[in-house]
């Protein structure tokens, strides 16, 4: 009996916190599969909108690239280039989104059942995951289609995404926990995402913002402060190849996804006991 | 050595109460505009908050295998003791030690997804409280059985008929193993034949000696099942002991021990044409009475004044359980009254109550209109001293009415 001893107890940090998030890793498991299974249920064309929202969203930011006459390296397709770029964001920006809002949606658990309540965000990620993998195969035909073949950084691709989903999940406890006592975050969500559509690399290339002679050092430092810009970079040299990466951008976009993340986890754990009160 | 499962000490549970706030969370806003008027004055923000304590030094030990029922009144402190203990919400002062596992049952079907068919949230909702998908496996035939809704496993739960989603829910629920059962009123949902299923269930369970903590207002479940009890008022733990004890005390705690019962007066601005003062509670030979036996026959003499001429006046008395459930009401006929002061008095008859408390109802109107409605300040006490004749088992159990059927015992072959 003895190791199912729990004290309960005002202000005590949890030491089994990270045990228990193990222990429930089944219902980590059961909630994404709802969400799945869910999402799509009651629609006319069902699975196809996984197909649809990306090849929209690439149609549109890749005819807003040619309009303004945006940078193309040679020899890539300006399609595959804004491929590779809408590619992360769209990963970025849903499970950014759905994490930030998972909380209020799953109110009625949070009320009534214990368990450890990074679950929640965590598992909404999984869906996301599983959108990836249809947009990849897009991009993946995308290049059959302009006999387009990648080098050997394309095994890098994992460690990309991974970044991606380190930044997606941070900023996404950050904002779920705060949603949770204010709801103003609700309204904030929608707009960072719109935000980051305009300040992320996806109609044109960072290299057309570090060569510009019209942009200011400051701006340029403020740019590249985004980290979706190190994780667009990074899926752009994967795939398409080009001129590597900036190692310094590149650093400075690990640190905020992990600064972030290391935020995002500590804002959590600390408000979360308080989540069934307040919410 | 204490073979103590749950161990509560000092536990104690207080809300900010914020008063002229209309909102149920707090915006960013406010708390900015809030904080900007506090540099200016500091008071305001101290007049809008007030502690609340739900939950007010509680101790207790629960042993191995105990069956407790937590009772008490709305708004005692009971589901936030249930919370506390299931690890929902944190406690504010105390400490807890629970040595097993716990489950906690605080609504039925907690996290049902409407979509999902009956099948696929009879997974989602065992692994909800805490069941691995090897065990939920090991138990899918038991717990569809139970259910009841073969048929329609593969339908999805919003079309089912709120009976079946309950009894799915609950299937679920009752295949749970854990050493420490946690269970929140579930048993007031669903016809009365499944709520006999749930409880026999229940007692199963509790007979294999697992400990159960149970929150219930229906006295007779919390009999049935519980062989201690913890009796909370305002957040405070007033008696703990065997479950009849504590049954005992919490309907004593409803008693006025009175056969005088005084009505609130009028309100100020009020214009009805009649207003009852009091009632009393006498013998058939007009004696006051505090309890009546068991059998024994009673009379109501309401006092009433009529201020002004009035048509079609009828006046009332109900009789219900202290859990609101009315039991008969009687009516005056419909006549003319004059100002004055009246009686009305109801004599009763061969209906006889089973022991206990009963709330009486009075209620005066004029052509169907509702003048005065009272019905929290008269109570029947009928006491387990007996005025019958002949000796009969006579208990809650047997029903609230202890008349007799007529029964006739014949051999045909």
């Amino acid at each position: 009996m003895g190791q199912h001893r729990i004290i309960l107890e005002p202000g005590s940090a949890d030491k089994h916190y990270w045990r228990d998030l193990w222990k429930f890793r089944g219902l980590f498991w059961f909630l994404a599969w709802r969400d799945i299974l869910v999402r799509y249920k009651q629609t006319v064309i069902g699975i196809a909108w996984s197909v649809l929202r990306p090849v929209l969203t690439l149609g549109v930011m890749a005819f807003i690239g040619w309009l303004f006459n945006s940078n193309v390296p040679a020899g890539v397709p300006r399609l595959l280039l804004v491929a590779a770029a809408t590619l992360p964001w769209t990963f970025f920006s849903t499970a950014f989104s759905e994490a930030a809002n998972s909380l209020i949606a799953n109110s009625n658990l949070l009320t009534k059942v214990y368990f450890p309540r990074l679950i929640v965000p965590a598992s909404t990620i999984i869906v996301c995951l599983i959108d990836f993998a249809i947009s990849l195969a897009i991009v993946l035909v995308l290049m059959l289609v302009y006999r387009f073949t990648p080098d050997i950084h394309i095994l890098l691709l994992p460690l990309f995404l991974l970044l991606a989903l380190v930044t997606a999940l941070g900023s996404g406890l950050l904002i779920a926990a705060l949603n949770v006592k204010y709801r103003d975050f609700r309204y904030v969500v929608p707009f960072i995402v719109q935000f980051g559509l305009y300040v992320s690399p996806i109609a044109f290339t960072s290299s057309d913002i570090y060569t510009s002679d019209r942009i200011p050092e400051a701006v340029k430092l403020i740019y590249s402060l985004n980290p979706m810009v190190g994780v667009i970079d990074g899926f752009r040299w994967c795939l398409l190849g080009g001129q590597p990466i900036q190692a310094q951008g590149f650093l400075l976009s690990i640190g905020i996804s992990l600064l972030m993340l290391f935020v995002g986890i500590r804002y959590f754990r600390r408000t979360e006991k308080t989540f069934a009160d307040v919410i | 050595m204490s073979s103590a499962i749950i161990t509560v000490e000092h536990l104690s549970k207080s809300y900010m109460l914020r008063h002229q706030r209309a909102e149920r969370y707090v915006a960013l806003r406010d708390v900015i505009t809030d904080k900007a008027r506090g540099l200016f004055k500091r008071s305001r923000l101290a007049v809008t908050k007030e502690e609340f304590l739900a939950l007010n030094d509680v101790s207790f030990d629960v042993q191995a295998g105990d069956r407790v029922g937590i009772i008490g009144r709305n708004g005692a402190g009971k589901s936030t003791l249930l919370k506390i203990l299931s690890r929902i919400v944190a406690p504010t002062k105390g400490r807890i030690t629970i040595d097993g596992r716990v489950a906690s049952l605080l609504e039925v079907g907690t996290g049902f997804h409407p979509e999902l068919s009956g099948r696929e949230n009879i997974y989602l909702n065992g692994s909800i409280l805490g069941m691995s998908r090897a065990e939920i496996n090991a138990k899918f035939d038991e717990i569809v059985a139970f259910s009841e809704v073969e048929r329609f496993l593969d339908t999805p739960v919003k079309r089912y008929s709120s009976g079946m989603y309950v009894r799915l829910a609950f299937a679920v629920a009752a295949h749970l193993e854990p050493e420490i059962l946690i269970v929140d009123e579930v048993l007031a949902v669903g016809d009365a034949q499944f709520q006999r299923k749930c409880l026999g269930k229940m007692e199963e369970v509790s007979g294999q000696g697992r400990t159960i903590l149970f929150v219930s207002h229906q006295m007779d479940a919390v009999q049935r099942l519980c062989n201690k009890g913890l009796l909370l008022h305002q957040g405070r733990l007033i008696g703990s002991g065997s479950m009849q004890q504590v049954v005992d005390q919490y309907l004593s705690s409803h008693a006025s021990s009175s056969a005088t019962f005084d009505f609130a007066p009028p309100p100020a601005e009020s214009t009805a044409a009649a207003w009852a003062s009091g009632l009393r509670l006498e013998n058939q030979q007009g004696q006051s009475l505090n309890e009546v036996p068991i059998g024994g026959a009673w009379q109501a003499r309401v006092l009433f004044t009529v201020h002004k001429r009035t048509e079609g006046f009828v006046i009332a008395l109900g009789v219900s359980t202290l859990l609101e459930l009315p039991i008969r009401t009687t009516w005056s006929s419909p006549q003319t009254v004059e100002p004055g002061n009246y009686e009305a008095v109801f004599l009763s008859d061969g209906i006889h109550l089973a022991d206990g408390q009963y709330k009486l109802v009075v209620g005066l109107s004029a052509e169907g209109r509702t003048m005065q409605y009272v019905d929290n300040s008269a109570q029947l006490t009928i006491s387990d001293v007996s005025a019958l004749d002949e000796l009969r088992i006579v208990n809650t159990k047997s029903g609230l009415v202890i008349n007799q059927m007529q029964v006739h015992l014949t051999r045909i072959a």
